[in-house]
């Protein structure tokens, strides 16, 4: 595979050092299969690397361009396109905080600055030791509770600032 | 997590077909379960008695309207797509990405009743001779996903999905397909796109998805609470369910309503379609304590701001749409007296902003223009112009401009906000126009 879409120097040793987990590679080719063609399985397969590596790095495009036969091109322009495919590092625990309307109307942005301030990062940041990562998200479809997040898979909701700290306690 | 506000005992067969089954304590009714309540019968009279033209009708005369917020008749949509004996086999596509602002219903119907949405869809599959389905479920419901692949399996299990279903010679399946974030995947044709694993841009209509959807096939794509719908009306035929909304509505059926923001007890109830704004803010137990409603959007982000006296309307499609705005999705979010226009509808763009697709340059580029002047008038530096630059953009927002649906949805809100509370707006304009930095270039130079 000598085809790259990486332009940096970096990217490009991060490509050449990449190798797909073979139970991975397994897990795409099964996806592959459940649809008529195989650009299908591409976001299934950002995610199932995603899973492992906690985001998507440079040198897994090409990678899984190869296992589906598809275009690296097409591969990077998904992967590029969809907010829960993370292109950098994250945190062990992703916290999506939900900033539509409803949330906006229950006081949603106290609680992302009171998110702010006890992480000590911005929106779109990790902190330091690499535990938190903060993003936004559209409505997460439980604005009787708001205002609402997600960590990993936990939905929280109504969250008030005063509880954030033990409410990160379970998030080693 | 979200809940129905209604007790078990208040819901029955006959009245809440989309709840009487849910429990209190809103654990997943499972198969067994769903089985021994009707479940699954509608699938057995469908293949006993209908065909899938006499099913399309039966569903086209009860007037089940598309609970996604189009309300596009779902008879109809399937009375459209492409299909006979010399057509190959399509899709039926549930969409499962509810994203919009305010709208907390299909999750609930999604995690603790997930067969009636997989009957619903078998029929639908029938009804438009689909060789496969797949419920586009947004990433964010990992609840929603686990309760229906177990009942996808429990299913297919039991024969109701895959070859040869229950012995009748007809092959259907459903396989889930869960997304990676974006609003804009709900848009019908995007969503095709991103089921195709592509980028999520919408696709210019016709071809509409029911001549050549996913994959060039015809594809029908219906909500959830759409799909859920349909068993009972198999079950019961058209007449019942038309009855449901009795003198209220023409619409058939029940809606499941909802509330959110700053009220006492938001949450979620099946009524019959056409309950007045004022019955659903009395059952959520008015505002919180020192609170009156200022305002309120009848569906969800892209519907358009209304005003306390348009609460005692129906909510139903026609009549919210007479109003101008659109009913929608159905769940009311409200404004409280103490809270901002201006503040509201920049975070309302806000959005719409960042979850354009960035495929037509009046949305890519229109929406962080608008948010920008918004900016400007929420701190109170607005210049004189901006507001009917606003208006100005909320037109060219409009429908017929850009590809989909979501630029018409972000002007909406804008333009009413503008309407009903122009007065808010004006307050945040305190500086004259600025000076235009070089004089126009003479007419025939360039």
């Amino acid at each position: 595979m000598n085809q790259t879409t990486a332009s940096s120097t970096t990217a490009t040793i991060a490509s050449d050092a990449f190798a797909l987990d073979p139970a991975d590679r397994e897990a795409i080719l099964e996806e592959r299969a459940h649809y008529p063609y195989p650009q299908a399985a591409c976001i299934e397969a950002l995610k199932i690397v995603q899973k492992r590596h906690g985001h998507v790095p440079d040198g897994a495009i090409p990678a899984i361009a190869e296992t589906l036969g598809i275009g690296v091109a097409n591969v990077e322009g998904v992967a590029t396109f969809y907010s829960l495919i993370f292109r950098q590092p994250v945190g062990r625990h992703v916290i999506l905080i939900c900033d539509s309307s409803s949330c906006f109307l229950t006081d949603y942005e106290e609680l992302r600055n009171a998110f702010i301030a006890h992480l000590g990062i911005q929106m779109g940041q990790t902190t330091a030791d690499g535990r938190f990562t903060l993003l936004p998200v559209c409505c997460l479809g439980a604005c009787d509770r708001g205002p609402t997040i997600l960590i990993g898979e936990d939905l929280h909701g109504p969250v008030v600032p005063d509880e954030i700290p033990r409410l990160l306690e379970a998030y080693a | 997590m979200s809940r129905i506000l209604q007790s078990a005992s208040e819901r029955r067969a006959e009245t809440h077909p989309l709840t009487w089954r849910l429990h209190d304590d809103q654990s997943p009714v499972q198969l067994e379960e769903y089985r021994r309540t009707q479940g699954y019968d509608a699938v057995t009279k469908m293949l006993e008695q209908y065909t899938y033209e006499t099913l399309t009708e039966e569903v086209k005369s009860a007037n089940l309207r598309g609970r996604g917020g189009a309300g596009f008749s779902a008879g109809f949509k399937w009375s459209l797509t492409m299909k006979g004996e010399d057509v190959p086999r399509g899709y039926i596509v549930c969409n499962a990405d509810e994203m919009e602002p305010g709208t907390f219903k299909d999750r609930l119907l999604m995690e603790q009743q997930p067969h009636l949405l997989i009957e619903g869809m078998i029929i639908a599959g029938f009804a438009n001779r689909s060789k496969q389905g797949y419920i586009f479920l947004r990433g964010e419901y990992h609840r929603a996903a686990a309760a229906i692949q177990r009942a996808l399996a429990d299913a297919r299990a039991d024969g109701w999905l895959g070859a040869d279903v229950r012995g009748s010679g007809w092959d259907f399946d459903i396989a889930l397909h869960t997304g990676a974030g974006r609003y804009i995947c709900g848009e019908e044709t995007a969503l095709i796109n991103s089921l195709e694993g592509k980028r999520a841009n919408p696709r210019a209509k016709p071809p509409f998805p029911g001549q050549s959807g996913a994959w060039g096939l015809p594809t029908v794509v219906n909500n959830v609470e759409t799909l859920c719908n349909v068993p009972g009306i198999v079950n019961h035929g058209a007449d019942w369910f038309q009855a449901l909304s009795g003198d209220l509505s023409s619409d058939g059926g029940t809606k499941l309503y909802g509330v959110s923001g700053k009220v006492r007890n938001p949450g979620l109830w099946e009524l019959p379609m056409g309950t007045t704004g004022n019955r659903i803010i009395e059952l959520a137990g008015g505002m919180r304590d020192g609170l009156s409603l200022k305002s309120w959007l009848p569906g969800g982000g892209s519907t358009g701001f209304l005003l306390p006296e348009h609460l005692e309307l129906a909510l139903d499609f026609d009549t919210i749409g007479k109003t101008g705005s659109r009913m929608g999705t159905g769940l009311l979010t409200v404004v409280a007296d103490n809270q901002s226009m201006v503040s509201l509808t920049r975070n309302l763009e806000e959005f719409f902003a960042r979850e354009s697709c960035g495929w037509c340059t009046p949305c890519r580029d229109g929406l962080p223009w608008s948010v920008k002047l918004l900016r400007a008038l929420e701190a109170g530096e607005g210049e004189s112009g901006d507001i009917e630059l606003l208006e100005q953009m909320a037109r060219d927002l409009g429908p017929g401009k850009t590809f989909c649906a979501h630029a018409p949805g972000a002007a909406m809100p804008l333009a009413s906000a503008i309407h009903y509370f122009r007065d808010e707006f004006e307050r945040g304009i305190t500086q004259s126009k600025g000076e235009a930095h070089a004089d126009p270039i003479p007419v025939g130079s360039v």
